[in-house]
């Protein structure tokens, strides 16, 4: 076999040269254009190399923060100081993540992070099959009405109806706890609640009625033909909403730090029911009080910070290594954008 | 083991349940208030309402959506309204958590234009933010679609890498990102010419201008929905057009002013809105930030803390920024009609 290769290699350069001779041999100045521009602009090599540098660059941009994270995360005290450390840190240095991870007691945060997303994805993206269903395919009065106010409650901020909101949860005591966030969830009201309808009804739209149709004259119920014919036809969209709101509910901090009662001085040996993104920035508030400004060790606080960040970001990306073509074939899927 | 519980429960159904629900769907059948039968319903005797299709079709249709309008009246139209009550007053908390609301008229509105020395800047450099924003994530996100949407190597990757903020962008990500200056570019600040530009200018536009360069990674961030949205768009748009054009001799300068961009107009305006929504919402938004911090605060007789006060600013917050939608999708849509 090494023979075999080494004959081929032998001959390469030969092969190289007479394919130089022929390439200027054959060919003109009006190939090279050919080559350089194509035939119409958009096909040429100038083009592709226009698209590319433009692509990567943009990449880089997209990217810089990401990367940026990583390698802070993993730098020492003397390397956050030392002016020569950019990008490359000296070693990879695991103890800022070892600090993260035993303050927050992680692989236990993990798991309420996991609950609190978990729990209200499913109820939104129940309910918002069932709502979208029931706009999409049958006529009732008002409905033309009915689907403009669920538009308007997404320009709605969450400020404006959280007061009363959050009053209406203390009275029933329902602040930290999960209900909090299955209650507007399960009625459609939850987090971005009206994207996940407006998916389901463009979907739904799309099921022929005639299926539909030929199941009702077999006798199928409305339910039935919604959980026999429509649910199963409608997996792709009941994937992507489940997973943008699992994302969405995941990082969700503002509601959260009000509903569950957030409390950056807590203790973390006193447990309470919290978004992981929360929990991170708990630790960042309590590490800066701990060690004030001049103090030795609030120089690795950045790096820490930065662990803190991807311990948080981690299972998303996890998430999002395994299901990513769903997420970036939502939109195409769904049809959200109107036949 | 099993199998022995589900005979158990079988046994329960059988004794318990059935007898219950034959006894009420015999009082559904057999009351005096409502009787059905099979082409009419029949209230108390008297009242006969015929079923005709459209009728059945209505009330299932409803029944569909049923959770939503609950959630509607319980979580948005009693929260808004409740909250347009409350600005109208200042409200104290009583000893045991009841409020006693003050009726104050308009003073809140009066405060918070004449007597807050920080809200009307807050959101002055807001509006402004948001107006320079709002284009420039559109105008990068239609380039980087457009980039995708070439025939390009590794499009799936692209897609990924430039949806990936989405995934990753919560709260305390951003904010520590920016702390620690990640969310600018080094070499963006290098630029003498802006500094050029922005010593030029007036500091009203200057600073808001700033903000922007500052934070362009941030800007870009925000635009992952609005790359899927207008990729979506561009994939629907017929082949046979730019052949056509091409045939009739434009350039693809032309054929992008003159094809594209009107067949994308209702996606740029649904990512306009989008884009205008997410970025109010967005919990480090200076807005939002400053509204929570009023909530907390006590109620005073000066009406610059509170409940009501809050709930003041909130309206004021919501009233800004559907006027910029508004103002953004009038320009769109006046420049198509135009045409």
């Amino acid at each position: 076999m090494m023979k075999k290769l080494w004959t081929r290699l032998r001959g390469l350069p030969q092969k190289i040269y007479h394919a130089v001779k022929n390439f200027f041999k054959t060919t003109s100045a009006e190939d090279v254009k050919h080559f350089l521009f194509g035939m119409k602009m958009t096909d040429g090599f100038v083009y592709k190399l226009v698209i590319h540098v433009l692509l990567i660059s943009l990449g880089y941009v997209y990217l810089y923060p990401v990367f940026y994270m990583v390698i802070t995360s993993f730098m020492t005290m003397s390397d956050i100081v030392s002016v020569s450390v950019r990008w490359i840190p000296s070693s990879l240095n695991w103890e800022n993540y070892r600090l993260v991870w035993e303050t927050i007691y992680y692989p236990r945060a993990l798991r309420d992070a996991l609950y609190l997303a978990f729990f209200p994805a499913l109820a939104a993206t129940f309910s918002s099959a069932l709502i979208g269903y029931g706009f999409a395919k049958f006529r009732f009065p008002f409905k033309r009405t009915l689907m403009v106010l669920m538009i308007l409650t997404f320009i709605v901020p969450p400020q404006i109806t959280m007061i009363p909101t959050f009053r209406l949860f203390a009275d029933y005591g329902l602040i930290g706890s999960l209900r909090a966030f299955i209650y507007p969830a399960i009625l459609g009201q939850g987090l971005n609640g009206a994207i996940y309808i407006l998916i389901f009804y463009s979907f739904f739209r799309m099921i022929p009625k005639s299926l539909e149709e030929s199941a009702q004259l077999d006798g199928a119920s409305p339910l039935q033909v919604f959980t026999k014919i429509a649910v199963p036809l409608a997996v792709p969209a009941i994937i992507i909403v489940f997973l943008f709101s699992f994302v969405w509910y995941y990082n969700e901090t503002y509601l959260s730090g009000i509903f569950l009662g957030y409390n950056p001085n807590r203790a973390f040996d006193d447990w309470m029911l919290m978004t992981l993104p929360l929990r991170v920035e708990q630790f960042f508030t309590q590490y800066a009080t701990a060690f004030p400004e001049g103090s030795p060790a609030r120089e690795l606080i950045q790096s820490s910070k930065m662990a803190g960040n991807i311990l948080a970001i981690l299972p998303l990306l996890v998430l999002y290594f395994f299901t990513q073509r769903h997420f970036v074939e939502s939109i195409d899927k769904t049809g959200i954008t109107g036949e | 083991m099993i199998k022995k519980h589900l005979e158990r429960f079988g046994e329960f159904y059988r004794q318990k349940v059935l007898p219950i629900r034959d006894k009420v769907m015999h009082r559904l059948t057999h009351n005096p208030i409502i009787r059905s039968t099979h082409t009419d319903i029949l209230f108390f005797g008297k009242l006969r309402i015929a079923i005709t299709n459209r009728r059945r079709e209505s009330v299932v249709g409803i029944m569909f959506i049923m959770l939503w309008i609950v959630g509607y009246l319980v979580f948005a139209l009693y929260p808004v309204f409740n909250t347009l009550y409350l600005s109208f007053h200042n409200v104290f908390f009583d000893v045991g958590g009841a409020l006693r609301l003050e009726f104050v008229g308009i003073g809140n509105y009066q405060a918070a234009f004449l007597q807050d020395p920080y809200f009307v800047e807050i959101l002055l450099s807001y509006t402004l933010e948001l107006i320079l924003n709002v284009p420039v994530t559109i105008v990068f996100a239609l380039i980087i679609a457009m980039l995708i949407n070439q025939n390009v190597a590794l499009r799936g990757l692209w897609r990924t890498v430039f949806f990936l903020p989405v995934i990753i962008a919560s709260g305390p990500v951003i904010a520590e990102l920016m702390n620690q200056g990640a969310t600018t570019l080094p070499s963006i600040s290098d630029y003498t010419f802006i500094d050029l530009v922005i010593n030029n200018i007036g500091t009203f536009l200057a600073n808001p201008l700033q903000a922007l360069f500052e934070q362009i990674l941030l800007v870009l961030w925000f635009a992952g929905i609005q790359i899927l949205i207008l990729l979506a768009g561009l994939q629907k748009i017929d082949k046979s057009i730019y052949e056509a054009a091409q045939i009739d001799g434009a350039s693809p300068w032309e054929t992008f002013w003159k094809i594209t961009l009107p067949s994308l107009m209702p996606l740029i305006v649904v990512s306009i809105i989008y884009t205008v929504v997410s970025m109010s919402v967005f919990s480090l938004n200076n807005v939002v930030i400053y509204i929570r911090d009023r909530m907390l605060g006590q109620a005073t007789a000066d009406l610059t803390t509170g409940y009501g006060y809050s709930a003041t600013l909130a309206w004021v917050y919501f009233l800004v920024m559907a006027i910029i939608i508004g103002i953004f999708v009038g320009i769109v849509s006046l420049r198509g009609r135009l045409k």
